[in-house]
């Protein structure tokens, strides 16, 4: 079996490290990372507790291939409940941390309590322990993790940690891992600062052991990254441009949510796109990216580095932010551009870079800023609140509010808030483009109609990595549908989050769906691990995992009424492109989507649908 | 029926390096063709295989494989195409 069988459980209250054995009852009926840390979390803990509180646990998981050979086994998830939404959280990150955690001999760490003052872990192989981190507290991710290295001697350790966001409680605070890999969503980081926990330091000498048939399972990660090499997608486009290829895609579509929704078309897509990190800058001559990079074991490597402009107002004489750094991604770039109708890219690159230093979650802020500057433009908030000018298209505010929000000081605690809750306070609430209390991510469901029905039935709030339709209806993968219709929506959006459950349970990457099915996934999984895990249980656990998180959801308060969209997607109709007309048409397909899914009229399973699933 | 019609085709990804050089930054350019031209009359010029074209959207609009060696275009058209590309 290709789990370690051991889990870390650290109590912070009483400052002891435990290990004890993994469930293995649960790893056979939920896989692992995301399914199998989701059971243990919903198992420990009421659906009522409030987040950042200490009763709250907050647990790091692998999957059984992370660590492994297979093509991007390098993956990790943070579940806890998520102080953002309320719901739960799951939020996944690739680089090395995970993988060096699995070779330490854990499967996952359960954190619970919370530290008098503030403390770091430090694993090296079965050893657990907690040292004092007063001395790290108020620091950066990019300092604390050579810090840690100093401390320990130890060039190799791979670190997750937390910024002064996740100290300071912006209720999107992310876990940053490898100075910029991200646990993003939902703020993962702010439950781990309130629980006073700097950073997880891991060192791991002793491989993943007990994979259940070596030479089937070389064979089985051997054919699978053929398929990963051959197909356009994994192989050359991913490699080349990145996800940010889709800046002009989906600009052309016209499902590019601009200046906080109220465009569907940004005009300045081209300047912040995959095609413009490429071309020269006219000022110095060089490219905004350096070179692409891989996570532990990926043979797709879609990461990017970018170097900023030296010369550009947000960097000059700061030198710390010269070297080359985590670039951006397509939907940290559209949160930090399109959202505000900001096109300065080098801007949107500092702003990333400043969310990676003090973790937290570019599409989460950057939609916030989108809200910011809707109620300026209103003159609901003013130039002396904010502290500087707002308008739209305002690239100096929008650096302006990541370094205020990086530092809790300014309007930035405000903004650290989330729209939700900011445009509640300032009495204008619909302005907040969001579900269950999450910000959208970058695509407009009056021109995806099938992503409207996912962010309003994702389990942890708006999201795209939770049932990425996009790939069918956009993209054509795995076979094209269209953008604009309702029809069959339903049936592909629960599709789509049934198989990601799996992927993001299995320690692999999601970005290997593009190329890969369950199909392709089983074979390594069967060689790995005992158990079955065919095509057909797959898709049964993925429906179980999908339908757990959902019942702690309903448990903690949330009904059918919560599955929605704001009401601007509602009613107020995309004003360009092929969508011109057209509003989110959620009304026609979320009871067909209830049906799909076997719940009841007020989005609950029923009773044959949770023992279908052995729930 | 006029002789020629004004078609704007843009070229992303790795499919921009075929335009000319100083069309690449803004991966488009203007095209006067016959009214019967199809896709690959547009792309065939610039030394594009039609098969590169994976991702084929006229005004904004998926142009499914099966009708590009027979769709034609109408004045003002905005045909954009990529090769393989994903993201999310």
């Amino acid at each position: 079996m290709a789990w370690q069988r051991k889990i870390l459980r650290v109590d912070l209250t009483a400052g002891t490290c435990t290990s004890e054995a993994l469930n293995m009852d649960w790893a056979m009926a939920y896989l692992g990372q995301r399914g199998l840390a989701t059971k243990y979390f919903v198992e420990e803990v009421a659906p009522s507790v409030e987040p950042l509180s200490p009763a709250n646990k907050l647990i790091f998981a692998t999957g059984p291939l992370t660590g492994t050979m297979a093509s991007t086994g390098g993956r990790y998830s943070v579940i806890t409940k998520g102080p953002l939404t309320g719901a739960i959280a799951c939020s996944n990150s690739g680089g090395y941390w995970g993988a060096e955690l699995k070779m330490a001999g854990w499967d996952m760490i359960i954190l619970e309590g919370r530290a008098a003052s503030p403390v770091y872990l430090h694993i090296e192989n079965d050893t657990a322990t907690l040292h004092d981190a007063s001395a790290l507290w108020g620091k950066t991710t990019w300092d604390v993790e050579p810090a840690l290295r100093k401390i320990h001697q130890d060039s190799q350790l791979k670190i997750s940690s937390i910024g002064r966001a996740g100290e300071n409680g912006v209720l999107y605070a992310a876990v940053i891992n490898d100075l910029h890999r991200a646990a993003g969503r939902s703020g993962v980081g702010a439950v781990m600062g309130s629980k006073n926990l700097k950073a997880i330091a891991v060192r791991g000498t002793k491989g993943v052991a007990g994979i259940k048939d070596p030479k089937a399972f070389m064979k089985a990660t051997q054919a699978a990254k053929a398929v990963l090499a051959g197909n356009g997608v994994t192989g050359e486009g991913l490699p080349k441009f990145g996800t940010q290829v889709l800046m002009n895609v989906i600009n052309e579509v016209g499902a590019m949510p601009t200046r906080n929704f109220r465009d569907v078309q940004f005009e300045g897509a081209k300047d912040i796109s995959a095609e413009a990190m490429h071309a020269p800058r006219e000022t110095d001559g060089k490219a905004n990216l350096v070179t692409n990079q891989a996570c532990f074991g990926c043979t797709i490597a879609c990461g990017r580095i970018s170097k900023l402009d030296q010369t550009h107002y947000t960097v000059v004489n700061k030198p710390e932010y010269w070297a080359a750094s985590g670039g951006l991604e397509y939907e940290a770039a559209w949160a930090l551009g399109s959202a505000n109708g900001v096109n300065d890219l080098e801007a949107l690159t500092y702003a990333n870079f400043v969310c990676n230093e003090d973790g937290f979650d570019p599409i989460s802020f950057g939609a916030t800023v989108g809200a910011v500057m809707e109620l300026y433009q209103m003159g609901v908030l003013t130039k002396e609140q904010l502290g500087i000018e707002a308008p739209f298209g305002s690239a100096k505010a929008l650096t302006y509010f990541a370094e205020c929000t990086a530092k809790g000081e300014g309007f930035g605690p405000e903004i650290g808030l989330g729209s939700k809750r900011l445009t509640a306070k300032y009495g204008h609430p619909d302005l907040s483009m969001t579900v269950k209390g999450q910000e959208f991510p970058a695509y407009d469901p009056r021109g995806i109609q099938g992503m409207g029905l996912a962010y309003a039935t994702s389990n942890r709030g708006a999201c795209h990595l939770r049932g990425y339709t996009v790939a069918s209806e956009i993209l054509g993968i795995p076979v094209k549908t269209d953008p604009l219709e309702t029809d069959g929506k339903a049936g592909l959006v629960k599709a789509f989050q049934d198989a990601t459950a799996v992927f993001d349970s299995a320690g692999i990457c999601v970005f290997t769906s593009f190329a890969w099915t369950l199909v392709d996934v089983a074979p390594q999984l069967e060689a790995a691990c005992e158990g079955d895990w065919s095509l057909d249980n797959l898709n049964v656990v993925g429906e179980r995992i999908w339908n757990m998180e959902r019942q702690f959801n309903n448990a903690a308060g949330f009904t059918n009424k919560d599955d929605n969209l704001p009401k601007r997607l509602l009613t107020e109709a995309a004003k360009t492109g092929p969508a011109k007309g057209l509003v989110a048409g959620l009304d026609k397909m979320l009871p067909e989507y209830y049906a799909e899914r076997g719940w009841d009229t007020e989005g609950r399973p029923t009773a044959t649908t949770l023992e279908r699933l052995s729930l | 029926m006029p002789a020629t019609i004004r078609v704007t085709l843009k070229l992303y990804a790795s499919l921009g390096k075929h335009l000319p050089p100083d069309h690449r930054r803004s991966n488009e350019i203007t095209l006067d063709v016959k009214p019967d031209a199809v896709m690959a009359d547009l792309v065939e010029p610039f030394g594009v295989p039609p098969p590169a074209c994976f991702l084929v959207l006229v005004n904004g609009v998926f142009l499914p494989p099966s009708q590009r060696p027979t769709s034609t275009f109408s004045e003002g058209d905005v045909i954009a195409i990529w090769p393989p590309v994903a993201g999310g």
